[in-house]
């Protein structure tokens, strides 16, 4: 059963260190600035410990793993 | 065609529309309250900042949270080649604060602001002196605040961030505006035009409002006309009129014109035969992939170049990132400089497969849409003027000249 979870990022935060691209580079590759491009969808059961990973080791906490939800309207 | 509401009553040049005059040209604000709602879900509404979200969603989405909620009229109006707002607010502001008030009214705001344009001098005096007018008590507290001369500014994030902290940066959400805005209460940020709709729509109706409109739009637009046109400046138009039609109200065009950019900076480029029969109207422009945006309607002439315009615009958007997002701030850098390189020594295969690569990275990729509205732009810039991505000359070397949209 999937747990429904997916990876957020808060991208005025994130600096562009590339951890998480090192540690779950199956959903997170660099772009050509090093700035993370993470894939769309839920994030596979298999990996929820790898993206956990990915999310404590931000060194600016711009990372969090989520319930994936419908967003509101802006 | 062309059909005046906002615009209806004394000639533009005149300025501002005093209280009293309004007063007896339209009768005096009707008693609404929160029933309004229900009539803006009857007439469709959508909001004319750019984003054209349903009215009637945005308001109950900020009545879906407590607190006294705060009513925001967005005159920022930072695209530089828009000018209906900074008009209707320099001409018809008490349509503006009338529905600033039906807002405040209709969602218990206990504060009212005005976020005007820094730059736009005669919108501000009109809407300072038409507060000074008014006789009632939200609007004795409402504040007049300067929009900075950004074209982020405007964003409902960054207005709502200028008036907590005085910064006009978008910041991450979630929270939304509606749900968390100014000082955590629920804010309504919505666009003057918008506002001056509803002042109409409260004292005529919902049908009356559809009466109005054609090939399935409703209501009437304001529209700016820019570039290649005889006159161009703003004119209110039945939504659904095509861009054939509008460009004969700005006085006709070259007929061999290149091309009409549809919704301003963070509209697309439309290959002119294409966009003559366009029907001005959301729901019809998204058929296509368009949107109506800000309301911009920009021509370049059949001597302008589609590369170098561009390439000029890549550059102004890229620059007014707020440079919070690192895709969009080193993104938008990197598209305008390849961008550039075209224009400037002319037509290589990498740089076309970069920002062909780069536009399709950026996308989706920042705190607000300012990257996606500039990838979007360059993407249709890419589609409509192909040829000329891929043949431009040297800018040493001769090459077409005309006048730009802007």
């Amino acid at each position: 059963m999937s747990r429904h979870l997916e990876i957020a990022i808060d991208r005025i935060r994130c600096d562009g260190r590339g951890l998480c691209a090192e540690l779950v580079p199956e959903l997170i590759r660099l772009d050509d600035w090093g700035y993370p491009i993470i894939a769309s969808g839920l994030v596979p059961d298999h990996l929820i410990s790898h993206a956990q990973k990915a999310v404590a080791a931000c060194p600016v906490l711009a990372l969090a793993l989520r319930q994936a939800e419908r967003k509101a309207p802006s | 065609m062309s059909r005046l509401r906002l615009l209806a009553g004394p000639d533009l040049s005149l300025g501002a529309e005093r209280l009293h005059a309004q007063v007896e040209r339209l009768g005096p604000l009707p008693v609404a309250g929160a029933a309004l709602i229900d009539t803006l879900e009857a007439t469709g509404l959508a909001g004319r900042g750019g984003a054209s979200f349903p009215v009637a969603r945005k308001w109950r989405s900020v009545t879906h949270h407590s607190g006294g909620a705060v009513v925001v009229a967005n005159g920022a109006e930072g695209e530089p080649q828009s000018f209906k707002d900074r008009v209707l607010m320099s001409t018809r502001p008490h349509l503006v604060l009338d529905g600033a008030l039906l807002a405040a009214r209709a969602l218990k705001a206990s504060q009212i602001v005005l976020y005007v344009g820094e730059e736009h001098r005669a919108a501000w005096t009109a809407m300072a002196g038409a507060l000074a007018e008014r006789p009632e008590p939200e609007l004795h507290r409402a504040r007049l605040v300067a929009a900075p001369h950004r074209y982020v500014a405007g964003e409902s994030s960054a207005a709502v961030h200028l008036l907590d902290a005085a910064i006009a940066s978008p910041t991450t959400k979630p929270p939304e505006p509606h749900a968390a805005g100014v000082g955590g209460a629920p804010t309504l940020v919505q666009n003057v035009e918008t506002l001056a709709h509803i002042a109409l729509i409260a004292r005529h109706g919902a049908g009356w409002f559809r009466s109005a409109g054609r090939r399935g739009g409703a209501g009437t637009v304001l529209i700016t006309v820019a570039g290649a046109v005889p006159s161009p400046g703003v004119v209110e138009i039945e939504a659904g009129t095509t861009v054939r039609e509008v460009l004969e109200l700005a006085g006709g065009t070259d007929p061999a014109a290149r091309a009409v950019l549809i919704g301003g900076y963070f509209g697309s480029w439309v290959d002119f035969a294409t966009a003559l029969e366009l029907p001005l109207e959301a729901a019809a422009l998204r058929e296509h992939g368009l949107g109506l945006g800000c309301g911009v309607v920009g021509v370049i002439s059949s001597r302008g170049c589609g590369v170098c315009e561009t390439a000029r615009i890549i550059r102004y958007l890229a620059g007014e990132s707020s440079a919070q997002c690192g895709p969009c701030f080193f993104g938008l850098r990197a598209l305008a400089d390849a961008c550039g390189r075209i224009a400037e020594r002319g037509s290589n295969p990498d740089d076309l497969a970069r920002l062909n690569r780069w536009a399709r990275d950026v996308r989706g990729r920042g705190a607000c849409r300012h990257p996606d509205g500039a990838v979007m732009f360059l993407q249709s810039a890419l589609q409509t003027f192909a040829p000329e991505f891929s043949s431009h000359p040297a800018h040493w070397r001769a090459h077409a000249t005309g006048r730009g949209v802007a």
